[in-house]
């Protein structure tokens, strides 16, 4: 009974705050509602858009800031050491590891995911039952890199070659005839490549579907007109669909790059950033959450945040111009 | 014109709508933080107090038949506190068992959180203003750091001097920072094992060694037979690379002495020095022999990428014959195989890693556990933290099997598994000469950082041992 009390006593005081906040608000935009004339405009701008900037403020700005800060600090965030974080980033022995790596995966990663995904929806956009296969290659943009993470590791699974098998790679290479196997995850530089191939699995069907409507996007005159000019197979494709689609391209193209930037999952799950895998983001989290460097793991941080800007402007740059010949 | 104001106002209310109820479930996000520390009934509750079924019972009534043990940490009926670990299940379930009597006496709920990503979520925690009351933290290194910059409470007189009568005085000095006691051990671990399997030993004709020489006679005597004798596996997601350092720190023991071992933890000797060096070499020639390792799964490289949990597999068919892991991994055989049983005569037992030599170090032991830390002093706390400390809880937990505590309050034959009086027999040795596990006590940025990694590529892709050991010195803090 005194637990259904207390219990009861503290839903009441969460309706009471309910209440209050729904009050207040309530209040706010019954003003906002009354304001007339001149300021109408005004109000209505703030009373919509205030609640979204405040949260943006809390959520993204103010943490945005407290990183650059920390990234000027010593480990402990408690005395200033100017630019040490920065340089150590860029001149320790053995960062340029995950430095490479980073744009090896930021050049690499993208690419194959858009090529295959524009080659996918190509190959699709003539198909019967073209709704099957692309939900079938789709799917795996609903698994967590987590997840996709551990699956993939029990591909990659190695077990000397003289006993059975667990995983599925080396069982396939052995049957292809090749009677030693490498340790895959061990296997530089080439793991780093056995790890894009998860993000690529992951991404190729986001690509294939948003490319794909761009390609049905294409007005059937175009096409026609093309068509009767004479352009078939590659001419047609290079001339006329590549250059009708660019800005969806691009934009696909973008998203997988700021995807793969942050990409920290799949390596955490599969090497943790061991056997020369490591990236940017695995060892930003390495440095603040287990060796505790506060300034070293903000300074990686905000690399990141430096090299995603660039991307996204040109994003929404595109996206503009998109807009602007429609 | 009166219809276009009419919709705008429609529209702001709906925006106002929607607004509050993205505020609300903020708010009741935070409501039940609070209500979680302040004795509450949430579900992360009913999920976790599994063996719990009498709430009630202890509540109101003074100290009732069976409780007399408590009556220190009586007064806090109906309060909770919560408990923050990165012990899992099963295991969870034997603590919550072993603490059922005292719950039910004095009315203290305990509620058990555990997560595989205890020490990258514990910082966050206190910084966010939501740490738990009590963390079991299994790296004295990880305490300094938390209480450098604040969280961690100093324990009460009660626990400090439950751990002067029960403790060897080490364990508290691993419990203090600075000139404050902060946190009591709780369960320990021996790392000083070897697993063997006596039913292939008798095969392969082979005694259990007591010296170190006997060791590597009796690993070259299998290794002649057609067996790699020796199997390991560090890969331990994101703490890959410890029981490399595990294996590193026994042979500084063991080689070197407590002295050298201490000022190497102090950072006074560095990794790139003769005694670590010297220790790093015979470990070359032990778990990074291609001759010795890795048995069952390949060659020494594969020790990198096995899991530790997995590494032990091959000694029970025979592919392995010995696996240097701590007391705790007799809860991992089962696993491989339902029914093995753990005994002298059994499927598989474990027999002390020697000594080598006993001028330099008498009874090495090395040995790991976890502190019990407090972020907040209120009385049902202090009481959770006391009764911790005690000998009642220990035997209740020891009771239970597969856990062994360092106090001495426990009588060894409380412990119904063999390992687990073995382990406290060396643990409460007085002539032994024990050390905590170094990695734990170092800096993180190199106990659980650089060592963890650069041991790692020593293993995975044979990185040059001075280029190890340069870059783990180079890792650590400067100040």
């Amino acid at each position: 009974m005194e637990e259904l009390g207390a219990g009861l006593a503290k839903v009441g005081t969460g309706v009471a705050a309910v209440a209050i906040v729904l009050g207040l608000l309530l209040l706010i935009f019954f003003i906002g509602a009354r304001a007339k004339g001149r300021l109408q405009s005004p109000v209505a701008i703030v009373v919509f858009l205030g609640p979204a900037i405040l949260l943006l403020a809390y959520g993204l700005i103010v943490p945005a800031f407290r990183t650059t800060v920390g990234s000027f600090q010593n480990a402990s965030g408690q005395d200033w050491v100017g630019f040490a974080n920065y340089t150590w980033i860029f001149t320790a022995p053995g960062n340029s590891t995950f430095l490479i790596n980073t744009i090896l995966w930021l050049i690499i990663a993208p690419v194959l995911s858009t090529g295959l995904g524009l080659t996918l929806a190509l190959l699709l956009d003539r198909m019967r039952r073209e709704s099957v296969s692309k939900s079938l290659i789709f799917m795996p943009m609903a698994i967590s890199f987590v997840g996709a993470g551990i699956i993939w590791g029990l591909i990659y699974e190695y077990r000397d070659p003289s006993k059975p098998q667990v995983g599925l790679l080396s069982q396939v290479v052995m049957w292809l005839g090749v009677e030693d196997p490498p340790n895959w995850l061990l296997w530089q530089p080439f793991n780093n490549f056995l790890l894009m191939v998860i993000m690529i699995w992951i991404q190729v069907g986001f690509a294939m579907v948003v490319l794909s409507a761009a390609i049905k996007a294409i007005p059937s005159d175009v096409v026609e007109a093309a068509e009767l000019d004479g352009a078939t197979g590659y001419r047609l494709f290079s001339k006329v669909t590549i250059p009708m689609i660019r800005g969806t391209l691009i934009v696909v193209l973008t998203t997988i790059m700021i995807a793969v930037l942050k990409i920290f999952d799949i390596v955490r799950t599969m090497t943790n950033g061991n056997f020369g895998t490591q990236v940017v983001a695995n060892e930003m989290y390495a440095q603040a959450f287990v060796a505790f460097d506060v300034g070293r793991g903000s300074a990686l941080a905000v690399v990141l945040f430096v090299a995603v800007i660039p991307l996204i402007v040109y994003n929404v740059v595109q996206l503009r111009k998109e807009r602007a010949i429609r | 014109m009166t219809a276009m104001k009419r919709r705008r106002g429609a529209a702001l209310l709906a925006g106002g709508i929607a607004a509050t109820m993205l505020l609300a479930a903020c708010g009741g996000s935070s409501d039940e933080a609070a209500s979680d520390s302040a004795g509450g009934d949430t579900a992360a509750e009913e999920t976790t107090e599994t063996t719990e079924t009498t709430e009630d019972a202890g509540a109101g009534d003074a100290v009732a038949a069976g409780c007399e043990a408590y009556a220190d940490m009586m007064g806090n009926e109906g309060s909770t506190v919560t408990l923050f670990t990165s012990i899992l299940p099963p295991e969870q379930q034997l603590f919550e068992q072993a603490w059922a009597d005292f719950e039910s006496c004095t009315g203290i709920d305990i509620v058990y959180e555990g997560s595989d990503q205890f020490e990258a979520q514990l910082p966050t925690r206190i910084a966010g203003g939501n740490a738990p009351d009590i963390a079991f933290i299994p790296q004295p290194g990880l305490l300094a750091k938390l209480v450098e910059s604040g969280g961690p409470v100093a324990a009460p007189a009660s626990v400090s001097a439950n751990v002067d009568s029960y403790w060897n005085p080490a364990w508290k000095a691993y419990g203090t920072v600075g000139d404050t006691f902060y946190a009591a051990p709780l369960g320990s671990n021996m790392k000083s094992f070897v697993w063997y399997s006596p039913k292939y030993f008798a095969e392969w004709g082979i005694e259990v060694p007591t010296t170190w020489d006997e060791m590597f006679a009796a690993a070259d005597a299998i290794a002649a037979a057609g067996v790699k004798p020796f199997c390991g596996g560090i890969e331990s997601g994101g703490a890959t690379g410890w029981p490399a350092t595990d294996w590193l720190e026994q042979i500084v023991l063991r080689t070197q002495g407590g002295e050298v071992y201490d000022k190497w933890v102090a950072g006074e000797v560095k990794f790139d020095s003769p005694e670590i060096k010297g220790a790093m070499d015979v470990l070359q020639g032990w778990m990074k022999n291609p001759d010795y390792a890795n048995g069952g799964f390949g060659d020494v490289q594969t020790i990198a990428t096995t899991a530790f949990q997995d590494a032990g597999g091959p000694i029970l068919n025979g592919e392995c014959a010995m696996l240097q892991q701590a007391s705790f991994y007799a809860n991992f055989w089962e696993n491989f195989q339902p029914g093995t049983t753990i005994a002298e005569d059994g499927d598989v037992f474990a027999f002390y890693l020697p000594e080598v030599d006993a001028a330099v170090a008498p009874n090495p032991v090395v040995g790991g556990g976890e502190f019990v830390t407090a972020f907040a002093d209120r009385p049902e706390v202090q009481a959770v933290q006391t009764y911790l400390s005690s000998p009642e809880f220990a035997t209740s937990k020891a009771a239970l099997g597969t856990w062994v505590s360092a106090n001495s309050g426990v009588p060894l034959d409380t412990y119904a598994n063999p390992i687990d009086r073995l382990s406290a027999e060396f643990l409460t040795n007085p002539d032994g000469t024990f050390r905590f596990d170094a990695s734990d006590l170092m800096p993180a940025a190199v106990g659980a950082g650089a060592e963890w990694t650069e041991m790692t590529a020593w293993f995975a892709e044979d990185k040059p041992t001075d280029e190890v050991l340069k870059a783990i010195d180079a890792a650590w803090p400067a100040s």
